[in-house]
């Protein structure tokens, strides 16, 4: 589905990346776990097309693209809404800007605004609602894109622990429900764990897969399964070692 | 009354008193320097006399506000949309600003005669550049990564522009409006001094000619109230647009 071959970025003369390669099948949750400032957000501009790439090629279905910026949804850990706007006009937003038929993207939003627990706060505006509900309503604007890939930049990590652990299967639910193919950063190794079906460990500078995990139980997965567990003793021997080399 | 209002209109009576007490001891000759108590009753009495100056003058610095608004928006919005732009004219908006409207202000009148027109133009030098420039600051202010979201929307800039930008930019733009109403009778007054027939700045020049000092004061308490009246509309022209919290 997507296939990221050679990708290279330079920062004032430095490797962010060299020669990064990528293959995420269709349908598939993949998450990149590393350290704060290894150069994931970077990757993810790069493949956004936000900043330009230096080398590579990106293939998506077959066909080579410049990047993924028309094609991806992009959600951040800020849940950037505009205050100015209700929840609905924000969740509208990719319609608003890009055209479309509003009245059915406005019964699409309401039924997701229902299904992600927003229901009855269509017209409230983002200071009168939690973190938690703010990135939902972010959430819903990232289905809103209506594409078939989603990166997560960090979604949950600027909410608290409590809300985090709540909001962690709400993202699964891109997977599940919404038949999303997903490509998520994030340096929280338990959030991996819970939702991802191939976990990437990324060394820094300059950023590289060095080793890959697939967990195995099924999810939904629960924190303390024994095999996750195992799983996770392995993923840490891995960074503390790797993270150094 | 809040408690900031209630020491401002304090110090405000406290300084009157000392300047009613001086002028009434040292028995100051109106002439020079009128109490307040005699410039707050001309300026009542006189109404009817100061009233229709006050209009002209008001009248002035309203359209000086509108064509400043008319070419300070779009300005701003091209420098924002084209930076090679705003190195090109910014030379130009910094020396509008660096010659005094005063050296100005008799070509002005030889140009566009002695007439309103004259007038508008001075208000319009004064007030565009405060709008101008804070506008495209608050544009130029957006975070980074709302830009980036929008243009993964695919957004083309108008859009951006209308949806993002602009509202982003409101408060600046209101700050850079509110000092431009605020200054504005600068511009007014000083054309209605280099040549007019009417205007608060042409009855303030009169009456000093003529030594009748409280009309002078009662003419710039009139002048002053404007500037305030205008300074608070703008004010709560931004309560009622900007309802949210950023």
């Amino acid at each position: 589905m997507l296939q990221v071959t050679d990708l290279t970025k330079y920062y004032n003369g430095q490797p962010v990346f060299s020669g990064f390669d990528l293959h995420l099948p269709a349908g598939r949750f993949q998450v990149l776990l590393g350290p704060s400032g290894c150069g994931k957000t970077t990757l993810f501009n790069t493949l956004t097309g936000v900043t330009p790439k230096d080398a590579g090629t990106i293939t998506w279905q077959g066909e080579p693209v410049p990047h993924l910026g028309d094609l991806c949804a992009y959600m951040h850990q800020k849940d950037l809404l505009l205050p100015w706007f209700s929840l609905m006009d924000n969740a509208l937003l990719p319609v608003r800007t890009r055209g479309g038929d509003m009245a059915a993207a406005q019964d699409r939003a309401g039924q997701l605004f229902l299904r992600l627990g927003l229901g009855g706060y269509e017209s409230h505006r983002p200071d009168q609602v939690s973190g938690g509900m703010r990135q939902r309503c972010a959430l819903v604007r990232t289905l809103m894109f209506n594409r078939d890939l989603i990166l997560l930049d960090e979604p949950l990590s600027a909410l608290d622990a409590i809300t985090r652990q709540r909001h962690q299967h709400l993202l699964l639910l891109l997977q599940t429900e919404f038949g999303k193919t997903i490509l998520m950063i994030t340096h929280d190794v338990d959030e991996a764990l819970l939702l991802a079906d191939d976990i990437f460990l990324l060394t820094p500078m300059p950023m590289a897969i060095f080793r890959r995990f697939s967990p195995e139980p099924a999810k939904p997965r629960a924190f303390d399964d024994p095999k996750l567990l195992h799983t996770k003793a392995g993923i840490l021997d891995h960074l503390e070692k790797g993270g150094v080399s | 009354m809040n408690r900031a209002g209630f020491s401002a209109a304090a110090l405000v009576c406290l300084l009157l008193g000392i300047w009613e007490g001086a002028v009434r001891i040292w028995e100051v000759p109106v002439f020079i320097l009128p109490p307040p108590s005699q410039i707050g009753w001309t300026a009542t009495v006189k109404a009817p006399l100061i009233l229709p100056h006050a209009g002209v003058t008001g009248a002035e610095i309203c359209l000086g506000v509108l064509f400043a608004l008319a070419t300070a928006v779009p300005l701003a919005v091209a420098m924002f949309a084209k930076p090679v732009l705003e190195k090109a004219l910014s030379p130009f908006l910094v020396a509008s600003q660096a010659i005094p409207v005063f050296a100005l202000a008799p070509l002005l009148v030889i140009w566009l005669g002695y007439g309103i027109a004259s007038k508008v133009f001075m208000a319009w030098i004064i007030i565009f550049f405060p709008i101008t420039v804070s506008l495209l600051q608050g544009l130029k202010s957006c975070d980074p990564e709302y830009r980036t979201l929008f243009t993964l929307m695919g957004s083309p800039f108008f859009k951006t522009l209308a949806l993002l930008y602009w509202p982003w930019a409101l408060p600046q733009f209101f700050a850079g409006l509110r000092v431009g109403v605020s200054v504005a009778t600068i511009g007014a007054v000083i054309g209605e001094w280099v040549g007019a027939q009417q205007g608060l700045g042409f009855l303030m020049i009169q009456s000093n000619a003529r030594l009748q000092t409280p009309l002078v004061f009662a003419a710039i308490l009139w002048l002053a109230a404007m500037g305030l009246f205008l300074w608070a509309l703008v004010g709560m022209l931004e309560k009622k647009i900007i309802t949210w919290k950023s």
